[in-house]
């Protein structure tokens, strides 16, 4: 009796996709609307005899809210009753803006973060004229200016726009 | 194994200890935007030196389990067998940093803040384009991640070089003071250590796109390239200038004083 309420238990430990769904209650520290799957920083779940194993990546290498994802992982799968939780860090392949899932980029918008534009536009090393376009979230103006390249995270840039005044963040491309 | 600990220290103590630097301005910069992106910064930087310290310490305490001739180097006797990125940046001494010498040099103004950090972006951005394709996979996706955050500072600081240098005649004079004071520790970017000849790391073959870069933004900033002057060296070799003194005492300060707190 034992032992086949043992297998239960595991083959709903190998079901990926409803513990994807708990994972969805964990959020980015720094934008509550996100979870760690739309942020996409999920890379994979494991089971290792009795252990769970959650692979991670880290946005930004200096993040300091992935120490907090961590943490925040073990304690929801400790209360669903996964007593061994181990959460790995991985930084290959790296991370990019592109793994924000498109619900991630509607909910950020949704919230007052400009999404991150599509990677083509970006990442070079050209200066001042290469400003990019970025679309204000709350008018949805294209007329906007980058105020400094580093907002109030390290993932984030400040830009102002030139219709409605407003400033905002804006989610850089990576 | 050596020699790639080494080097792993090595580019964890430049990416350490600027940020350390940096972090300096915390509070302090010129305008609200600009003591943010500094701090930002800092903020990469220490994140890159937490990954490649955690890396050294893999290799360290793996080489230590391997016994033999090399486990009594002196890293390994101090911290009585297991290393952690912690005990690399707070207990090792100013003689085990490895870091380039003109990381630790002061703040100054911005305008040397600045410098600096364009100066030392441009030689990283180059290093870790090439160190992508390392045959040491770990050091190679560590390069592959920072360079997406380097490829920021090197925009960010290549703009504020411009901007100063092609301000007004006091912003510029400052420039000049600048390079002045700086230039002479760019020369040991090119000139290998032993442990990187010995991973046949060729920095020299960067020297050409690096100066190339300068060479750009200067020319934009209408500031000239300095000629050929007697270059100092010896910071990959532990032989510091007196800066770096001050900057640990500052960053080991609490865990001399309280051995292994935490909070
Ligand atoms: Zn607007």
């Amino acid at each position: 009796m034992v032992g086949s309420e043992e297998k239960e238990m595991k083959t709903s430990v190998i079901d990926k996709k409803a513990l994807y769904a708990y994972l969805e209650e964990i959020k980015d520290p720094e934008i509550p609307v996100l979870s760690v799957v739309d942020m996409g920083i999920i890379r994979d779940i494991k089971l290792n005899d009795d252990e769970l194993e959650v692979i991670i990546t880290s946005t930004y290498t200096g993040c300091p809210a992935m120490d907090m994802i961590a943490a925040n992982i073990r304690v929801e799968l400790a209360t669903l009753g996964f007593q061994k939780v181990k959460v790995t860090q991985s930084i290959s392949p790296p991370w990019t803006t592109d793994w924000i899932s498109e619900d991630g980029k509607r909910k950020l918008k949704e919230y007052g973060i400009a999404p991150p534009n599509p990677k083509q536009q970006v990442c070079n090393d050209k200066l001042f004229a290469a400003d990019e376009a970025v679309q204000c979230p709350r008018c949805n103006s294209w007329h906007t200016h980058r105020i400094s390249e580093f907002g109030s995270t390290a993932c984030k840039a400040l830009y102002q726009c030139n219709d409605c005044k407003e400033p905002f963040d804006y989610f850089k491309c990576h | 194994m050596s020699a790639l600990i080494d080097y792993t220290l090595h580019l964890a103590d430049n990416s350490l200890i600027l940020g350390q630097r940096n972090g300096e301005w915390c509070g302090h910069g010129p305008i609200l935007e600009q003591d943010i992106a500094i701090t930002n910064i800092s903020l990469d930087l220490i994140g890159q030196a937490r990954s490649l310290y955690q890396y050294a310490a893999v290799l360290i305490n793996d080489s230590e389990l391997s016994v033999s001739s090399k486990a009594s180097s002196p890293l390994e006797r101090r911290f009585g067998g297991e290393v952690s990125e912690d005990s690399l940046a707070y207990l090792r001494t100013e003689r085990e940093f490895k870091n380039c010498l003109l990381v630790e040099q002061s703040n100054g103004d911005w305008a040397q803040t600045i410098l600096r950090q364009f100066l030392f972006s441009s030689y990283q951005y180059y290093l870790y384009q090439y160190l992508q394709t390392n045959t040491d996979t770990t050091i190679a996706a560590i390069a592959e991640k920072s360079l997406k955050e380097v490829s920021y500072h090197l925009r960010w600081s290549s703009e504020w070089v411009i901007r100063l240098g092609d301000g007004t005649g006091e912003s510029h004079g400052r420039m000049l003071k600048a390079i002045d004071e700086l230039w002479r520790y760019t020369g040991e970017f090119f000139i290998p250590a032993d442990y990187e000849k010995e991973l046949k790391i060729d920095g020299a073959s960067l020297k050409y796109e690096w100066s190339k870069k300068i060479k750009t933004v200067f020319d934009e900033a209408t500031l000239t390239v300095p000629p050929d002057i007697f270059m100092q060296e010896g910071g990959k070799q532990g032989r510091h200038t007196e800066q770096l003194g001050y900057i640990l005492t500052e960053l080991q300060y609490m865990q001399r004083a309280y051995p292994g707190c935490e909070w």
